[in-house]
């Protein structure tokens, strides 16, 4: 077994996911690398959603038998759990959404419903980059396409980084919001924040985060950060489907305007107009996702006793290794940074000129479970010529044994299609 | 082992030596994706009356994607548009079967190369890359004979 300074015992988290245990394909031994899809799910959050349902279960905020103030309690917890796992000032910044797509839609349409100073219209401009996900690209062009603003971009280098060269073109005085993969999905870039952020604070635009990939993986400290609305989703984070997360600045969520009604959200409501609840409810219309909450809150409790920054030492460890190992299979070439220097788990490669389908699928046949296709970040595979790639990514209970797997795996794919 | 099953000899050499590709002159052309992994096909249709005098296309994506589109042309080029619909049908039909269709001499006579798809059809993700060049001559064939071909053929 190889050996890497700064592992994790896998061998113990492991026995906390029982899917890890599964058969494929005539009792092949599942290599689950696909992380940054989505992560598998721990014994104790599983067990977290059906004692909810078993001995909980009520709506919140809106009775008062003994159910729905305990269901309220571990929802409300539930946001003091997040509140604490990314530093954020008060808990009231901490809204539920059901992912990070909803999350990031939720701050484009704040900005493009506010009044001034926020109000996104035809005579401002909106940022983004050439490396996010369609959650962090689509809902600002449907904003530029409705208030008329403009859309610009930060484009990438050959070693799929940001070019920030030509930052204070980009970022002018006419930027209202300014929002940026932390961590990219398809590339593994990790991005340098503090520029783009102070050089947003001197044309006074407000800064969003999309941090889906970088919640499950490493520290989040909003504060360290200096943005003003951070989004990520519960299920890469070993928590649920159905639960994401944005947190917003106290000012901004209290000036900014509610985009979806119902109930929850209101403080009084006749057939004229209605009065909002206070953040974070007016952002929170009907029926949150409760057990989903719940489940999040069991998944934060989870990892913070595995500790983030140990998270973050054997992902680092692990994708040194694969970029090593996988530079040695012929004709293997990796879309984004070479090293695993400011570099996430997620390793995305083209092998010759195999399509990454078949890879896919060759490698689904030995157990291996990888992504292939355009990722959600279709503009980067256009930015590098080419139709799609395959992508392995790690978590906490990825091993070099994996990697190992995945190469001898790859190996199998050039033999095939050879 | 059951990857053979889908990546049959056939596939494979279609796959490596397609037939008729690149882009020729065409009555109607058509750009079809596959939005989920990302392949894609430019298609041409030439028709001579009812006749098909050429299938050209150009596209980029995986074996079954590109050996499907070589397939196509193989099978298509030549026929009356009454028989190559009849092909385009049975081989939907073939790829909807979730695998349960076993090809019997009849559908072989008519499908001939792309029988051997009949395995990929127990791939759910891998049915749309199969068919994706033959909706896309579906496509640029009403497009190139109008409603009117459409309606009488139908
Ligand atoms: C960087 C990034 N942003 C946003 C998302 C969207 O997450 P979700 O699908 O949970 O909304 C993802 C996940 O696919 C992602 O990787």
């Amino acid at each position: 077994m190889t050996q890497l300074p700064g592992l994790l015992d896998t061998e113990a988290i492991r026995k906390d996911f029982p899917i890890l245990d599964r058969q494929v394909h005539d009792e092949r031994k599942l290599v689950y690398l696909d992380n940054a899809a989505t992560s598998q799910k721990p014994r104790q959050v599983l067990d977290a959603l059906s004692e909810y349902y078993e001995r909980y279960n009520a709506n919140v905020h809106r009775g008062v038998h003994v159910l729905a103030e305990e269901a309220t309690a571990l929802y409300e917890g539930a946001r003091d759990k997040v509140a604490a796992f990314i530093n954020a000032p008060s808990r009231d910044e901490v809204i539920f959404t059901k992912n990070a797509s909803e999350s990031l839609n939720l701050v484009a349409n704040m900005l493009g419903w506010a009044d001034e100073p926020y109000r996104v219209d035809s005579e401002t401009e909106i940022v983004i980059t050439e490396m996010e996900h369609h959650s962090n690209i689509v809902p600002w062009q449907l904003l530029a396409q409705r208030t008329g603003a403009k859309l610009k971009w930060f484009g990438l280098t050959d070693d799929g980084r940001l070019d920030l060269s030509n930052i204070d073109q980009i970022i002018t005085e006419k930027t209202k919001i300014v929002s940026f993969v932390l961590v990219s999905n398809i590339l593994g870039t990790v991005n340098p924040v503090e520029a783009i952020v102070r050089r947003a604070q001197e044309v006074g635009a407000l800064v969003c985060v999309d941090a889906s990939q970088a919640a499950p993986h490493m520290p989040l400290d909003v504060q360290a950060l200096q943005a003003d609305f951070v989004a990520f989703t519960g299920h890469k984070m070993c928590g649920p489907t159905g639960i994401g997360v944005l947190w917003g600045r106290q000012e901004l969520l209290e000036d900014l305007p509610p985009f979806l009604g119902g109930g929850e959200m209101i403080e009084t409501v006749s057939m004229h107009s209605s009065t909002y609840a206070p953040a974070p409810h007016k952002f929170e219309a009907g029926t949150p996702p409760i057990a989903q909450a719940v489940g999040l809150g069991a998944a934060i409790d989870y990892l913070n006793s595995i500790g983030m920054d140990k998270v973050l030492a054997h992902e680092h460890a692990l994708t040194e290794y694969a970029v090593k190992r996988l530079t040695e299979v012929p004709d293997l070439r990796i879309i984004g940074p070479a090293t695993a220097e400011d570099r996430g788990a997620a390793i995305s490669f083209t092998l010759g000129d195999i399509h990454p389908h078949d890879v896919g699928q060759v490698l689904d046949e030995q157990g291996i479970a990888v992504r292939v296709g355009h990722h959600c970040a279709r503009p980067v595979c256009l930015r590098y010529g080419i139709p799609a790639t395959t992508r392995a990514s790690f978590y906490l209970y990825s091993t070099p044994a994996e990697i190992d797997a995945l190469v001898d795996g790859l190996e199998h794919v050039r033999n095939f299609f050879g | 082992m059951k990857l053979d099953s889908m990546y049959q000899e056939v596939i494979l050499d279609h796959y490596k030596n397609p037939h008729g590709r690149g882009l020729r002159d065409g009555d109607a052309e058509v750009h079809h994706v596959n939005p989920t992994c990302g392949d894609e096909i430019t298609l041409r249709v030439k028709y001579d009356g009812t006749t098909i005098e050429d299938v050209s296309y150009e596209g980029q994506g995986c074996s079954i994607s590109q050996a499907s589109a070589s397939v196509l042309n193989e099978l298509l080029v030549g026929k009356e548009l009454t028989d190559a619909r009849r092909i385009q049908e049975t081989f939907l039909e073939l790829m909807q079967s979730k695998g349960k269709i076993e090809p019997d001499d009849a559908m072989e006579e008519v499908l001939e190369d792309a029988v051997a798809f009949a395995g990929v059809s127990k791939y759910p993700a891998r049915v749309k890359c199969a068919l994706l060049s033959w909706m896309a001559w579906k496509d640029a064939t009403a497009q190139a004979l109008g409603a009117d071909a459409e309606r009488k053929t139908a």
